[in-house]
């Protein structure tokens, strides 16, 4: 009796691993259909694109939404969205947008210049809780709205001039300008779709769910399940339609690394959202092909807080940056092709490059320090390091505190904290150096210098410099054109290199894998893609690794 | 029996209520807000959002008025998921989590309740030792190192199962049962060991030998039954534990659960959803306790009999 128990035993469990083993896998099954299997990070929040603040709701909203301009994948620089072109006024001051006449919502209704201004309306309510609202505040009177000090509406710089042509204007020439208008929150919304479901600037109402969502872009949304999928459909409205070629577009949450590092491999993506860091050796050893790197439009660096005594000096704020190798630090610490930074702004950002603010050279640190009163790290106090919680931070701080010890003899501790105590401590300057990073807005070196004037919300190290204000606030924006504005925004980076607030380590890259069946992507320091540029070749099956 | 299950549910109200007290404020001293973030949040924004989520009253204030909305069975809005309510978040994950915990525990039973009876039957050989040994070894391994484990073996090597996913390939569902299950299937070999070891050494065993049945009658139909009431009484606990335990193995496979709210709100100070949860897991658990002291009593006739005296 035992025999025969047994062996029907093996035999279930047999049969039941040939039934589990049979199964095609997503990307073959995707080449196939035309579906993209996307890793796309931590669950969306959000499909409001006036509520939402997160890359992963970026990446799902510019499938299912297109505002006026779009960017050219490769060069970042604007093309033709909802509006087919644009006129922009000598004084920069002024830009009219001409909307096509074939751009539709996803249910058919045409998309006009009301919809961009009663978006925008929507995009400035406060009850929102826009986090972004400020993204408009480039436009006239719009910040003035906002903060309630202008209450109508009429005077904001935002006029319909037919249904077909949108008139706006500027408070300063703003040359980034069009570059925001690819922002989600100049995105523009269904107003009878929200309507329906809510008042206006209701916080969470219904109309983002499948079935509901009305949406402009290349696709429509399908299916929404949390910690699931989000699943986006060819919108047949769309006025560009004809160069979709990828039917459907799954986006799957994928908040651990390494558990999509094995979806990748088993074939149920198409393209991760990131690699675990310490894969990127052997990917690049044994399947360079797979591995996509691009720099990124954001900086990993530290602040200095100056309200505390010792590092007031800027002598020792200085000391401290040459005495850091960040090449070694990219090189054995991150090993992710990240670029050591001696400037804030990354390089090449729009054609903003800044001169190098200082550079490695450990014996003038010494020096430095020890005119500051602390020779070879002599009576120099401990220094308390912050960073929030993370091995990848934890590995660079180690780093750190051994070249501070060892070039200028000082000792640092190291503190780490969960993310919310240590944002917590850092907004109330309850630290001496803390870790931190930044990833721009737009390409412009506007989002990366305008944080560090005087008591701005993210400078956050107590620094302040009345020459460096001046040349942001007043004299950069109303510069005559690009040239002299960049030369006036270098003028401003080097103030704040030469001060040292802060200490700049390496410019981001994005890292990710990508299957070889996934065509046309470009690189570039936003990540951004253009969905109706991507092409499936159905010529590939879905394992690559085996 | 009524009025001893009315009696635990009244003792459940007391143990509730100090649960959402403590918890309602130890999340608010918890440092760093919901809305705090790398890229400062207006104040504008900040005054809108407080607004919207009540967080602009006085503490006492919001206390009482987050009893009342949970005495109507609302646990509020999620801060982290705008346009979602708790309740929804809540509900939508039970079924997954629910449905994971259950074949968990078909297979923390069937792997624990074999490894048990076999290990009894032989006790003090090999038999016993090695299935012994690995069910300690099963109670040490942490699923974050087991889960990993058998996918890289059957995922990754042998390609027989996949590596995530929840209910979207065949075989997806196996993985995650068999690593959730393991650590408790040891507990249960343990449990069904120390009862089989028990109740064959009693009289009706040896009866039932002396009768002339073969061995595998006796083990299955006399000895198993009686063996394996300490396994019933734990099951309550551990069906709860597993409920509210699957966080290591939902991160793991990526599946869409309960599990990961719980620690993922913590991380966001998300107040509600913390509340939220850790209110419904006491809940949950409260209940699994009374139904298996339910159980016990009413499959055990010494304590039906001590009930019964003690009214």
């Amino acid at each position: 009796m035992k025999a025969p128990l047994k062996s029907t035993l093996i035999i279930l469990l047999c049969s039941l691993l040939w039934a589990c083993s049979g199964g095609e896998s997503n990307v073959t099954i995707g080449n196939r259909e035309g579906i993209l299997h996307l890793g796309n990070g931590t669950d969306p929040q959000e499909l409001d694109p006036h509520i939402v603040t997160g890359v992963p709701e970026h990446h799902i909203l510019t499938a299912l939404l297109e505002g006026l301009v779009l960017k050219d994948p490769g060069t970042l620089e604007p093309i033709p969205g909802v509006a087919e072109r644009w006129d922009i006024s000598d004084d920069g001051k002024h830009y009219r947008f001409y909307l096509r006449h074939d751009a539709r919502w996803s249910n058919g209704d045409p998309v006009t210049a009301n919809d961009f201004a009663w978006s925008w309306w929507r995009a400035l309510q406060p009850a929102l809780g826009n986090q972004y609202a400020y993204m408009l505040f480039a436009i006239k009177n719009a910040e003035a709205y906002y903060k309630g000090e202008v209450k109508d509406f009429e005077r904001v710089g935002i006029k319909v001039i037919d249904d077909h042509t949108l008139e706006v204007a500027l408070t300063n020439p703003t040359p980034y300008f069009l570059q925001l208008l690819d922002h989600y929150s100049f995105f523009p919304v269904h107003r009878a779709t929200i309507e329906k479901f809510g008042k206006a600037d209701e916080r969470g109402s219904q109309w983002t769910r499948p079935g509901n969502f009305v949406g402009n872009g290349a696709y429509a949304l399908t299916e929404w399940r949390l910690f699931k999928r989000v699943i986006v459909s060819k919108n047949p409205y769309y006025w560009d339609a004809d160069k979709v070629t990828i039917n459907a577009i799954h986006f799957h949450p994928t908040e651990n690394v390494t558990t999509e590092e094995r979806m990748f491999r088993s074939g149920q993506l198409h393209r991760t959202a990131s690699i675990p860091i310490d894969k990127v050796a052997t990917y690049r050893k044994q399947h360079p092909e797979l591995l996509y790197t691009q720099a990124y439009l954001g900086n990993y660096f530290y602040r200095f807080n100056t309200k505390v005594p010792h590092l007031s000096d800027k002598r020792v704020r200085r000391a401290l940056a040459m005495s850091i190798d960040s090449n070694a630090i990219v090189k054995q610490v991150t090993k992710g092709d990240e670029l050591p930074a001696y400037t804030f702004t990354p390089p090449d950002t729009l054609g903003y490059t800044a001169e190098d603010g200082f550079h490695y050279d450990p014996e003038q640190a010494r020096q430095l320090l020890a005119e500051a009163g602390y020779p070879g790290g002599k009576g120099f106090p401990v220094t308390e390091l912050l960073y929030n919680t993370s091995e990848g931070h934890r590995k660079i701080a180690v780093a750190i505190q051994q070249m501070w010890y060892e070039q200028l003899g000082i000792k640092i501790v190291l503190n780490n904290q969960d993310w919310k105590v240590y944002l917590n401590s850092v907004e109330n300057g309850d630290y001496a150096i803390a870790r931190a990073g930044w990833i721009g807005d737009y390409v412009d070196p506007n989002t990366f210098l305008d944080m560090w004037v005087t008591d701005g919300g993210n400078n956050r190290t107590g620094w302040s410099n009345a020459r460096y204000d001046e040349l942001i606030l007043k004299l950069a924006p109303e510069a005559a054109d690009r040239e002299e504005r960049y030369r006036l925004m270098r003028e401003a980076e080097a103030l704040l290199l030469d001060d040292m607030p802060i200490l700049p380590l390496y410019i981001y890259t994005s890292k990710s894998l990508v299957h070889p069946s996934l065509k046309g992507l470009q690189p570039n320091l936003l990540d951004y893609r253009l969905y109706k540029q991507l092409r499936l070749d159905a010529s590939y099956s879905g394992e690559v690794i085996h | 029996m009524g009025r001893f299950i009315l009696s635990r549910l009244l003792q459940a109200i007391p143990v509730l209520l100090v649960v959402i007290t403590a918890t309602f404020f130890l999340v608010r001293a918890a440092p760093g807000g919901p809305f705090s973030a790398e890229k400062i949040v207006p104040p504008e924004v900040v005054k809108a959002l407080e607004a919207r989520y009540k967080l602009d009253q006085p503490m006492w204030q919001q206390y009482f008025s987050y009893l009342n909305d949970l005495a109507h069975g609302e646990f509020g809005p999620s801060f982290r998921y705008p346009g979602r309510s708790v309740n929804e978040l809540i509900l939508g994950g039970l079924p997954t989590t629910a449905e994971l915990a259950f074949y968990a525990m078909l297979v923390a039973i069937f792997i624990g309740a074999c490894a048990g009876v076999m290990a009894a039957l032989k006790p003090n050989t090999p038999q016993d030792y090695i299935p012994m040994s690995a069910a300690m070894l099963g109670i040490c391994m942490p699923s974050f190192l087991m889960g990993p484990l058998l996918v890289l073996i059957f995922g990754v090597w042998l390609e027989w199962l996949p590596v995530s996913g929840w209910g979207d390939l065949p075989g997806d569902k196996i993985l995650p049962a068999i690593t959730l299950g393991t650590g408790y299937a040891a507990y249960i070999a343990r449990l069904s060991r120390g009862g089989m070891l028990e109740v064959m050494s009693q009289d009706y065993i040896r009866t039932a030998r002396a009768k002339g049945l073969p061995e595998w009658v006796v083990v299955l139909k006399h000895g198993l039954r009686g063996g394996l009431i300490p396994v019933v009484a734990f099951l309550g606990p551990a069906f709860a534990g597993l409920l509210s335990g699957s966080f290591v193995v939902e991160t793991i496979f990526q599946i869409p659960g309960l599990g990961r709210f719980y620690v993922q709100a913590a991380f966001n100070r998300d107040y509600t959803m913390i509340l939220g949860t850790t209110v419904f897991f006491a809940a949950l658990i409260v209940l699994f306790n009374l139904l298996s002291d339910i159980i016990a009593v009413w499959i055990n006739p010494k304590l039906r009999h001590q009930l019964r005296e003690g009214r």
